[in-house]
């Protein structure tokens, strides 16, 4: 789950990382009332799950309360790369001496949490990681050693930050941030940039924090921070009746078991000449319920035309599975033609349950190949 | 000889007085593995279904000497369930339990491979030998004896490959699923390695997905260590970046693991990968045929 600046900079001030007093704001008003609150320079900063605010022109200087309400009319409703704009973070304005990088990542690969830091802050990370490889200092922590101030100190020096009074905060600021990052199960803890202000003083300008689902149920206060109106209309419908779902842009509804056939699915769909529509994974079971729940979160879907419904049984067998289909239809109307696939464990058996019944505008067919081709061509 | 799981498994079911661990234990002992024991904490001194139950797995391998461990246990339990096993000398971990986070799997991974332990999962579904062994949740009766080792992400697809291969009439090895999460216990390269060695497996396929970049390290290894022929298959190549796909470990992050950059790194070291299920199988029938 990815939070916004401002939640990621709750954590972070939570954790002793400092970081510039701000509010939230949601109108024009609030951002004129926070500002006033602030006193003096105030820098309004669009909140979007997406990074290159400032380019899209989400991040503005005010200079007091009413050119902050300016300021904030200007960018609340903005679209950045497919975010609408509805929440404001107003803060402190800061002077900024000097703009250093720094982060904590998942690293799968090496199995282990990867520390990054750079003084080249401010940009796209993997630019400086591409262009000038040397000035990126890169190290990782043992997961069951933890972190230790040395890893700091090489980080440091690694980086080429030379001045003692800013190692000494920057020494600080990773052994804190390494608490967070480990505290909130996060999966990626970046700060960019890190300020040092003409002051000496070292802090967090930014804040992108990124938390492991299968956490939080250990941190429901982090749970709390997801912004349901921020997906997808289906996708929090999807979420509500608990199926998994994520909304894509083509015409094809996908329903299927398992997420590597669902995603394999997709890819069959695209192969015959169709986009999907979306991925949807009913888990292992195929009961009545769950396939009601599943086809009335893809039939929302307005650009949906032709659903392909695709089974492989296993332990749940086809003839359950034909029987839970059967009863869905039989609770909802479904407009558009739906193929269904079932192979596998007692396929024949489903297969003639669905032929016996025979629901209009339901088309079997043997393979996932051939059934692919049928839901793309009713798409058309 | 087969991987992982065989007739020498003794297998402890940590959870098995659970609905999911009763199912599946009765289970797979009818399908003839080695059920020596199941573990549930305050239950010791029941059975299920003829199977002991202990209330540590120290018990347990101390009566009934099992030598791996399926965990059936909740998401929040796995973690420490995981330890319990490894602690009382465990070799094989099993872990079809899903939901882990991320972090106590990067202790537990560090913790187990120095000592040389097995794992498979979380998030999966277990390891099948046909006509000798399953251990997890499987579905059996579309697969058949015979040479090829099949390693996958994902279970579902799995048995949709299995499935098209048993059609063409050819057979497994060991079927292994890794499971679905960004760390789990073992890699592709850790079953390939395991597959190279094994004598009864001669040809492999595998499944992969978007995410990571384990299919990559699994094509630099094929090309450098394996003798066998290997098959691939990847799915996700329409999945958007950033938008997790079922599986926790399912997910293009910025411009890496996506199913393209996968694909093109098995091609480039030779693998030959197919673009459906049922190519995958194709593919592996022509190799199989041609060394036949």
């Amino acid at each position: 789950m990815d939070l916004y600046e401002y939640q990621g900079k709750e954590l972070s001030r939570r954790y002793g990382i400092p970081v510039s007093e701000g509010r939230l704001a949601t109108t024009p008003d609030e951002a004129r009332a926070a500002a006033e609150e602030l006193g003096g320079q105030v820098v309004v900063k669009a909140q979007v799950l997406t990074g290159g605010r400032g380019k899209a022109g989400g991040i503005k200087l005010a200079e007091g309360p009413d050119d902050a309400r300016a300021k904030a009319e200007q960018i609340l409703g903005l679209d950045i790369r497919g975010h609408v704009v509805r929440k404001l973070w107003i803060e402190r304005a800061s002077e900024i001496a000097k703009e250093y990088y720094l982060s904590i990542t998942f690293d799968r690969g090496a199995k282990k949490p990867l520390l990054m830091l750079t003084t080249q802050g401010g940009i796209d990370i993997e630019e400086v990681a591409e262009k000038s490889p040397e000035a990126l200092a890169r190290l990782h922590v043992d997961p069951l050693e933890g972190f230790q101030p040395y890893q700091a100190r090489r980080l440091i020096y690694g980086a080429g930050i030379d001045d003692p009074n800013e190692q000494k905060q920057v020494l600080a600021l990773v052994g804190k941030l390494y608490e967070a990052f480990v505290g909130c199960d996060a999966m990626l803890c970046e700060v960019n940039p890190l300020i040092v202000t003409p002051q000496g003083e070292v802090k967090a300008l930014d804040s992108k924090f990124s938390v492991d689902d299968n956490a939080l149920y250990k941190h429901p206060e982090i749970a709390e921070m997801r912004d349901l109106d921020a997906a997808p209309a289906e996708e929090r419908a999807a979420r509500e009746k608990g199926v998994t779902y994520v909304k894509l842009d083509g015409e094809v509804g996908i329903l299927g078991n398992g997420a590597g056939l669902v995603m394999s699915t997709l890819d069959v769909i695209a192969l015959a000449g169709g986009r999907p529509a979306n991925f949807c994974d009913l888990g292992g079971g195929g009961d009545a319920q769950g396939v009601v729940d599943a086809l009335e979160v893809i039939g929302a879907d307005p650009q949906v035309r032709s659903i392909f419904f695709n089974i492989f049984g296993g332990i749940t067998r086809c003839d359950e599975v034909a029987r839970g289909i059967l009863q869905a239809l039989d609770r909802m109307t479904i407009e558009h033609p739906i193929v269904v696939r079932l192979d596998g464990t007692n396929a024949e058996e489903g297969r003639e349950i669905l032929a016996e019944a025979s629901p209009p505008n339901l088309h079997a067919e043997p393979t996932m190949l051939e059934a692919a081709g049928r839901a793309v061509e009713f798409a058309r | 000889m087969a991987i992982i799981v065989d007739n020498e498994t003794r297998l402890v079911v940590q959870g098995l007085t659970g609905s999911e661990g009763s199912f599946h234990g009765t289970r797979n002992k009818r399908y003839g593995t080695n059920v020596v024991a199941g573990v549930t904490p305050g239950k010791g001194g029941q059975d299920v279904d003829g199977i002991p139950v202990f209330d540590t797995v120290a018990d347990a391998v101390a009566e009934t000497h099992a030598n791996t461990s399926m965990i059936f246990v909740p998401a929040r339990f796995a973690a420490d369930a995981i330890y319990e096993a490894v602690d009382a000398g465990i070799r094989t971990v099993i872990c079809i339990a899903e939901g882990l986070p991320a972090h106590e799997m990067l202790r537990i991974y560090a913790y187990i491979r120095p000592k040389g332990v097995t794992m498979l999962g979380p998030n999966c579904p277990g390891a099948l030998s046909p006509g000798k062994a399953n251990v997890g949740i499987i579905p059996a009766e579309i697969f058949s004896p015979g040479s090829i080792g099949l390693v996958s992400r994902s279970g579902t697809l799995t048995y949709q490959i299995g499935h098209e291969l048993t059609q063409l009439g050819l057979g497994n090895s060991t079927i292994v699923g890794i499971g679905g999460d960004p760390i789990v216990g073992s890699s592709f390269v850790d079953v390939l390695e395991k597959f190279e060695a094994d004598d009864e497996t001669e040809y492999v396929v595998m499944v992969g997905e978007i995410g990571g970049e384990e299919e990559e390290k699994a094509a630099r290894f094929i090309e450098a260590h394996m003798t066998k022929p290997v098959v691939a298959y990847i799915a996700g190549f329409t999945a958007p970046p950033g938008k997790t796909m079922g599986h926790a470990g399912a997910i293009i992050s910025g411009s890496s693991g996506t199913a393209e950059a996968k694909k093109r790194a098995l091609e480039a070291c030779g693998v030959r990968v197919g673009t459906s299920p049922t190519e995958v199988a194709r593919l592996a029938a022509d190799v199989a045929g041609a060394h036949a």
